[in-house]
């Protein structure tokens, strides 16, 4: 017979392994958020013509040449997009929060901009 | 102990170990696959604390191979091999080095078995989506874990004489 199991419930080293896992386990969540972005694009629309993709996962920022020479300019960073400036009266652009989600999208009428995520949903909550 | 109990014992905790895997079909804890409970766990951890490590190898093989073809297919039977023995082997591993306590053992059991068939998954489905589920279970096995190895601790005390 091997000696019976020590009367304490915890250890030092449970506490240590719980926590490193925890850890582990945020960490992961932060980076696979970030990676979530991966393989989706933004679409950006003028006048109901598709001018330019861009993919999600990477930084950049893009002058969107609207109708009527009205400009917005699209800011791509980690992995959202946003409409920072634009020459349109209304800012209802620039006010709208950033965007991640396929299908969501931001609408400049005035320059008749349209930017949308387009891409499949990475997590799919029916998948096994 | 002679022959005759330990027969005894393996059959009692083979059937016990067996039962709790049917058991744990029916009580869904939370709508996520890949998350249960892992009650036969319970049997397969007192098993390693009373017994020797190769009785729980014993226990834990023979009760896979019982669920996997009367409940299961070659697939689940694969994937519950894949986790029982890496979390087995974990948990001899964490108890030869004393420095654990039950629960901890118990924990890194749930996380190892949990990480296991994830690995499986991944290699059989080749999804590299698959990874989201890494922080999932990761929490998941350590949840579970610290509750099995909290009924195992109370267990143990009365299960005692069984083994002597």
């Amino acid at each position: 017979m091997k000696q019976t199991p020590r009367c304490l419930l915890f250890k030092t080293a449970d506490l240590v392994l719980v926590g490193g896992l925890l850890a582990v386990a945020a960490v992961l969540f932060l980076v696979l958020g970030r990676w979530s972005a991966q393989g989706r694009t933004v679409e950006v629309q003028v006048d109901g013509k598709t001018i330019a993709t861009l993919p999600l996962d990477i930084d950049t920022t893009y002058i969107i040449d609207g109708v009527d020479g009205g400009h917005n300019t699209l800011v791509i960073a980690d992995g959202k997009a946003t409409v920072t400036e634009a020459t349109c009266p209304d800012g209802v652009c620039v006010r709208h929060r950033a965007i991640d989600r396929a299908g969501q999208s931001i609408i400049c009428l005035p320059n008749k901009v349209v930017v949308k995520v387009v891409g499949e949903p990475i997590v799919d909550a029916e998948a096994g | 102990m002679n022959v005759k109990r330990k027969t005894a014992l393996y059959g009692l905790m083979v059937a016990l170990a067996f039962i709790f895997s049917y058991v744990e079909t029916l009580i869904l804890v939370v709508g996520i696959p890949g998350v249960k409970l892992g009650l036969a766990n319970l049997v397969v951890l007192v098993t390693l604390v009373l017994l020797r490590p190769r009785d729980a190898l014993a226990i834990s093989v023979l009760r896979i191979l019982l669920v996997g073809f009367t409940f299961g297919s070659p697939a689940s039977m694969l994937y519950s091999l894949a986790g029982g023995l890496v979390s087995l082997g974990v948990m001899i591993l964490c108890r030869r080095t004393e420095k654990f306590s039950i629960l901890g053992v118990s924990i890194a059991g749930g996380v190892s078995h949990n990480l296991a068939q994830l690995a499986v998954a991944a290699a059989v489905l080749r999804t590299p989506q698959i990874v989201w589920y890494l922080p999932v279970l990761l929490l998941s096995g350590v949840l579970t874990g610290a509750l099995i190895g909290v009924v195992a601790r109370l267990c143990l005390p009365k299960l005692k004489r069984f083994a002597e």
